[in-house]
């Protein structure tokens, strides 16, 4: 269970850029984390709130997206949609697949208000 | 940065900011940044310096990871005794609560470091390099982080290490690569120990977990060892000796070396060039 440990991290980041942007609120963050990232979405999610009380982000609306997970053959270079304990090349079966989604562990987006100037 | 040049625009996001994507879109009411970091950056800016610290002093730096009770220390114990005073060992001890594993290798006469985590599940970068003020890297040639026996937590922070090793000992089931893929997936080295009770377990067959673990489509090598007995040690000692190699050249011409699969923050980044710091002729500095 590391996705507090995360979520303290987003948390960090999330306040330098609120920083950064002279913002009052920020108000949605959107996440991209892959079912090969480690992370488990859900588990971030519940963690959230607790990390959030008491920053700019506090009540922000958090959106989890999560891509599926596709490999592309390294011998046939198809690309196919895996799993995530099977990432073999969904034409040919090859093993030498190379990842093209499903590691993400991002933080794609926010959406703030800014400071009015006086 | 690469928040401003766009490189860490991958195949997986791009859809995200072009067109209609959900980042190009503009919401009435406030103002959508677009970011593109990856969630654990402050980790990975660490993981960076340690990576730069065990470059700059030639340091090896080798992740050991696996479940609790698969062998680690008993392996670095063995492989102290074996490499004997052909390469300088210190080794960086992960575990919720004792010293006892670093009493293990002190024991051995070797430098180790006891990090306990408390109730944290994983060793992150920021702990590390607590670790390494307390070590002479000029001293070094190979330095283990055995990380806290789990198979979920640790893969996802990098430490700065420039190998992952991990253990499935026969005692556990042969399909664990199936069961863990994002750990078994970033194995640069899966060793299979505690060979020596092959012959009592009916049910482990290190053919079948080699499988497994090529269908997460891992090309990395799988030996088969037994610290007790000595079985297979040999060629444990080997790569050591040959990855210790690699990165004395690695050295000598400025580069470094991360674990073959990354998450994905580190591996947006892996192109950076490295840090030409310690080109101003041979620094052997005591920081």
């Amino acid at each position: 269970m590391h996705e507090l440990a995360v979520c303290q991290g987003l948390m960090t980041q999330v306040e330098q850029i609120a920083r950064r942007e002279n913002a009052e609120q920020v108000t949605r963050i959107l996440l991209s984390i892959g079912p090969l990232s480690g992370v488990e979405a859900q588990l971030l999610a519940d963690a959230y709130p607790i990390a959030a009380a008491g920053t700019v982000a506090e009540g922000a609306q958090l959106e989890i997206e999560q891509l599926p997970i596709r490999v592309k053959c390294l011998t046939c270079s198809e690309e196919t949609e895996a799993t995530a304990n099977r990432l073999l090349c969904g034409a040919c079966g090859d093993y030498r697949t190379r990842l093209l989604s499903g590691d993400e562990l991002l933080l794609m987006s926010l959406e703030l208000e800014r400071r009015q100037h006086a | 940065m690469c928040d401003t040049c766009g490189c860490n625009v991958t195949d997986g996001n791009r859809h995200l900011i072009e067109g209609d994507g959900k980042l190009a879109r503009t919401e009435s009411g406030s103002e959508a940044i677009s970011v593109l970091q990856g969630l654990l950056s402050e980790n990975d800016r660490t993981a960076a310096h340690n990576r730069e610290h065990f470059d700059r002093h030639r340091v090896l730096a080798v992740n050991l990871m696996s479940s609790p009770g698969s062998g680690k220390t008993r392996l670095l114990e063995e492989t102290i005794t074996l490499l004997g005073d052909s390469l300088r060992i210190a080794v960086i001890e992960g575990d919720l609560e004792t010293e006892n594993d670093a009493q293990r290798i002190r024991d051995k006469g070797v430098a180790a470091v006891q990090i306990t985590t408390g109730t944290a599940c994983h060793l992150d970068a920021h702990m590390v390099h607590e670790a390494l003020h307390a070590l002479t890297l000029d001293d070094i040639d190979v330095l283990f982080i055995e990380n806290v026996g789990n198979l979920v937590c640790p893969a996802s922070f990098d430490l700065g290490q420039h190998r992952n090793v991990t253990l499935l000992s026969v005692t556990e089931g042969d399909d664990k690569p199936a069961k863990y893929p994002v750990m078994f997936r970033a194995s640069d080295l899966m060793l299979i120990s505690k060979s020596d009770l092959l012959g009592v377990l009916d049910d482990f067959v290190p053919e079948k977990a080699e499988r497994h673990l090529r269908e997460l489509a891992s090309t990395a090598s799988v030996h088969t060892l037994s610290a007790r007995s000595g079985d297979g040690m040999q060629r444990w000692l080997d790569w050591l000796r040959s990855e210790h190699a690699a990165a004395q050249t690695r050295a000598v011409n400025g580069e470094t070396l991360r674990p073959a699969i990354q998450p994905d923050g580190q591996r947006m980044h892996a192109h950076e060039p490295t840090r030409q710091h310690h080109h101003d002729g041979h620094h052997h500095g005591h920081d």
